[in-house]
């Protein structure tokens, strides 16, 4: 997955538990024994990350689908 | 699947046999093509087909003797193509573009005895392969012989035209040199590697043949003396071209040293195995030219190329969507899902292809050679379970489902109230009692009243969505379960509601013996309060496990029958039927694909659907199909004033109806408490909300998961602006996400999403 992952918009989610802000970093992502990283918005204390509508149902799934018939 | 059994299977597909046309032709003019181009208006096109194996096309096409008319199938409904007058209009209406390039030159020089059809086409094979040819002409000029023979069709002109096609690639003609006697011969060959004499055209006798052996068939020209070939003997002249090309590859091969008859099986007429469906062809006669002297005007020939009928097979193609989705036919997909499994790296592009077979078995009946594409794709899943290849998102939700049917949230085995033994089991299987629960006590109370010496009742699921997984071993252990708690109650023998169950353990477990309630119920009384007779016919459905069940198929048209509702046959019904989309977790593994075999299935008839198996009903109600349930006939549900139109339950709903189903008769029936489940959470959602989790296979209660693991302490986001919170959890190999308001009694959602990957953070 590319950077374009994280919108402006995605950033006006706040950690509710935290009360933070979020960043954008390098975020590790594993599926059927592939990893990789990837930039994601999370909470810098939690270190909850957050995946928006759009990144699960876009740029994920079409990544899962192809990783799946690897 | 290894190599031999890809063969296996690619040899039961007929459609890449060729049309009788082709198969009869010596030359395998694929004659099809041909027409097909004409049929477009593309004479050049229709023309390249010709010189693609025609040599000489611009005098074959004109005297050819047609032996491919006597096998066209249009004569079973008319008169055959006049294939011959359409090869005649092509070469003489359209210009001849050929550039041929010969292949780089060989040394060997070759002598080519007279100038028939035989002789000139062994001399342009030879030119082609690069030898360097000289035509030994008796007559003066090279197209006298030709002329001689069709003065009506040729004309010193066209065959000009052949002749310096072949000058041009270096093919020199010798005229007024005629071999008279053995001498002149012996000369000849001492001059020549290879001397190829036309039986056509001249005398075997200065060439020392016994007239026998001139040039017997199959002997692909050799004479039986070596360096000197013949053909031409045959009276047509397909046939006589025909050997001339046979025995100028039996020259180039015996000049390379090389097996002059290895792999030439195929050459000359075959048979086909091609089959072409005449049903519905309407008889046409051969169009007639207004002036035979100068054959089919370009309209003409339009007409007559129009009553081909382009044999081809493709009966399982017509009938199955999903065949006609994935573009080909099973002999191209066996080697599609060979070349997946075969690859060690890479794409594999046919996981969707075998993923989204309904394996429903309509290819397989409607199948000239019987091809099993169910029996293909099912081995396929195996292996790729059986190798970690299979992907999750294919199956997973069926099989949470099966997980959930079967754990004690749903499943239960118990005798009938007050009994201790039973003779009959009914078992309603899972997606009855998720479609209309409310059925399922109608249907026991009724079994119960006129069955003696007992009917336990068996909630659960026979394991089916396993074994179309390909999860060999999980269907073993489901299969088990069940069969454990079938012992337990004595082995009653089970009354399936469900013909998928049915099927599964006719095919996996045929000890229980296992019968439709549709045959129980047809051997007993109506129900008191079955819905009055009817009017208006319904069409009958036949759930696609019933195929090959014509018992359980008459069964159910019986009980209409008996209840006074008149019912239609649907074009394809009984052992030609369709399936709704969800056999062999199609709908899982293709939504989309499932939808558009639903609709198919609805669009067969304007009239109400009659089916009798609840998944069935649901796919079709899911694509607005006005469609019954037998049980909505037979025990009517008093609330529902018009059961046609009962909308499919959601997912959700579905397995809410099969959890509220148990406590029900596990209450009413054994006085059992309900199992302590926990109150639910009070969620408040939009019906576009609804469609969308439904849609997206999000449960009520996967929803649940996250708003309880928020409330034990798990993260959420907040957004300042809309208030909304975002949480997730991941309850299995997936994880939900929940976007919501808190209420005072609960929440509202306002989306759900979910996703497989892992994200084990920054």
């Amino acid at each position: 997955m590319k950077n374009d992952n994280v919108r402006p918009e995605d950033l006006q989610w706040r950690c509710g538990t935290c009360d933070c802000d979020l960043v954008v970093g390098q975020v590790a992502v594993t599926y059927m024994n592939n990893r990789f990283t990837t930039d994601l918005p999370y909470c810098p204390t939690c270190r909850t990350v957050l995946i928006t509508e759009a990144v699960a149902t876009g740029k994920m799934a079409e990544v899962e689908q192809i990783l799946e018939d690897k | 699947m290894d190599q031999s059994e890809l063969r296996q299977w690619e040899q039961r597909c007929i459609q890449e046999e060729p049309p009788p046309c082709m198969a009869a032709c010596p030359l395998h003019v694929d004659a099809r093509a041909f027409i097909g181009f004409l049929q477009g208006g593309r004479w050049a096109d229709a023309l390249k087909t010709l010189h693609r194996v025609m040599p000489l096309p611009g005098i074959l096409g004109r005297i050819c003797d047609t032996p491919c008319q006597t096998a066209c199938n249009r004569k079973e409904a008319g008169e055959a193509i006049r294939i011959g007058d359409l090869e005649r209009a092509c070469v003489s209406r359209t210009e001849d573009r050929r550039r041929v390039m010969p292949l780089p030159a060989k040394t060997h020089r070759i002598a080519v005895v007279g100038s028939g059809l035989s002789s000139l086409t062994a001399a342009w094979d030879l030119a082609r392969k690069g030898y360097p040819v000289t035509v030994y002409v008796p007559e003066q000029e090279p197209a006298a012989f030709l002329l001689r023979s069709h003065p009506q069709r040729l004309s010193r002109e066209i065959i000009e035209r052949e002749i310096r096609l072949m000058t041009s690639l270096g093919v020199r003609f010798k005229t007024g040199t005629g071999f008279a006697t053995a001498e002149d011969g012996q000369r000849c060959r001492k001059d020549h590697a290879a001397v190829y004499v036309g039986l056509d055209a001249v005398s075997p006798d200065p060439w020392a043949m016994a007239p026998a052996t001139a040039a017997p068939q199959g002997s692909f020209g050799t004479t039986g003396d070596e360096g000197l070939f013949s053909g031409g003997d045959h009276p047509s002249p397909v046939w006589q071209t025909a050997q001339g090309r046979w025995a100028a590859t039996t020259m180039d091969r015996w000049l390379q040293k090389v097996s002059p008859t290895a792999g030439r099986e195929k050459e000359g007429p075959q048979g086909t195995r091609l089959y072409t469906n005449l049903q519905g062809i309407a008889p046409l006669t051969a169009v007639t030219p207004a002036d035979p002297g100068s054959g089919y005007s370009e309209t003409e020939a339009l007409d007559e190329a129009g009553r081909c009928i382009q044999c081809q097979c493709l009966e399982c193609v017509k009938v199955c969507a999903y065949l006609a989705h994935f573009g080909a036919y099973p002999k191209r997909y066996v080697r599609e899902i060979y070349n997946n499994e075969a690859l060690v790296l890479g794409e594999r592009k046919a996981n969707r292809l075998i993923n989204s077979c309904s394996l429903c078995g309509l290819c397989e009946a409607v199948c000239p050679h019987d091809f099993a594409m169910q029996d293909l794709c099912l081995a396929a899943r195996q292996s790729m379970v059986g190798r970690s290849k299979m992907p999750p998102s294919a199956h997973d939700f069926a099989l949470q489902d099966m997980a959930f049917s079967q754990s004690d949230r749903f499943a239960l085995a118990r005798h009938e109230p007050g009994r201790t033994t039973s003779r009959y089991l009914f078992f309603p299987g899972c997606q009855l009692c998720a479609s209309a629960p409310g059925q399922v006590p109608r249907v026991y109370d009724h079994l119960r009243h006129h069955l003696t010496d007992g009917v336990a009742l068996m909630l659960g699921c026979c394991g089916a969505p396993a074994h179309w997984a390909g999860q060999q071993a999980r269907f073993a252990t489901e299969l088990n379960l069940w069969k454990g708690r079938w012992e337990r109650l004595g082995r009653p023998r089970p009354v399936m509601a469900c013909a998928s169950c049915l099927r599964i353990f006719k095919d996996h477990l045929p000890e229980a013996d296992p019968i439709s309630l549709w045959e129980i119920l047809d051997e007993m009384e109506l129900p008191p309060d079955r819905l009055q007779p009817r009017q208006v016919p319904l069409a009958v459905h036949d759930p696609c496990t019933t195929r090959g069940e014509e018992t359980v198929q008459d069964a159910a048209r019986r009980l209409l029958a008996r209840m006074g509702v008149p019912y239609e046959e649907l074009q394809l019904g009984r052992a030609h039927t369709e399936c709704c989309g969800f056999g062999g977790l199609m709908q899982n593994a293709n939504p989309a694909l499932a939808r558009e075999v639903a609709e198919k299935r609805g669009s067969r008839s304007g009239l109400d659907y009659l089916a009798y198996c609840a998944m069935c009903r649901d796919n079709l109600a899911a694509v607005d199909k006005r469609s019954l349930h037998l049980l909505d006939l037979l025990f009517p549900d008093p609330n529902q004033t018009d059961p046609s139109a009962r909308p499919r339950p959601g997912w959700s709903r579905r397995r809410e109806n099969r959890l509220r189903l148990r406590e029900h008769l596990a209450r009413e029936l054994w006085n059992e408490p309900s199992a302590a489940a926990g109150t639910p959470l009070v969620l408040q959602m939009d019906s576009t909300v609804v469609d969308l989790l439904d849609a997206r296979r999000i449960l009520r209660e996967d929803i649940e998961k996250v708003l309880r693991h928020v409330q034990k302490g798990g993260q959420a986001f907040h957004h300042p602006d809309s208030g909304h919170w975002l949480a997730c959890f991941r309850p299995y190999q997936a994880t939900f996400w929940v976007e919501y308001s808190p209420l005072d009694d609960g929440y509202r959602i306002h989306n759900a999403y979910a996703h497989r990957m892992e994200v084990p953070g920054p």
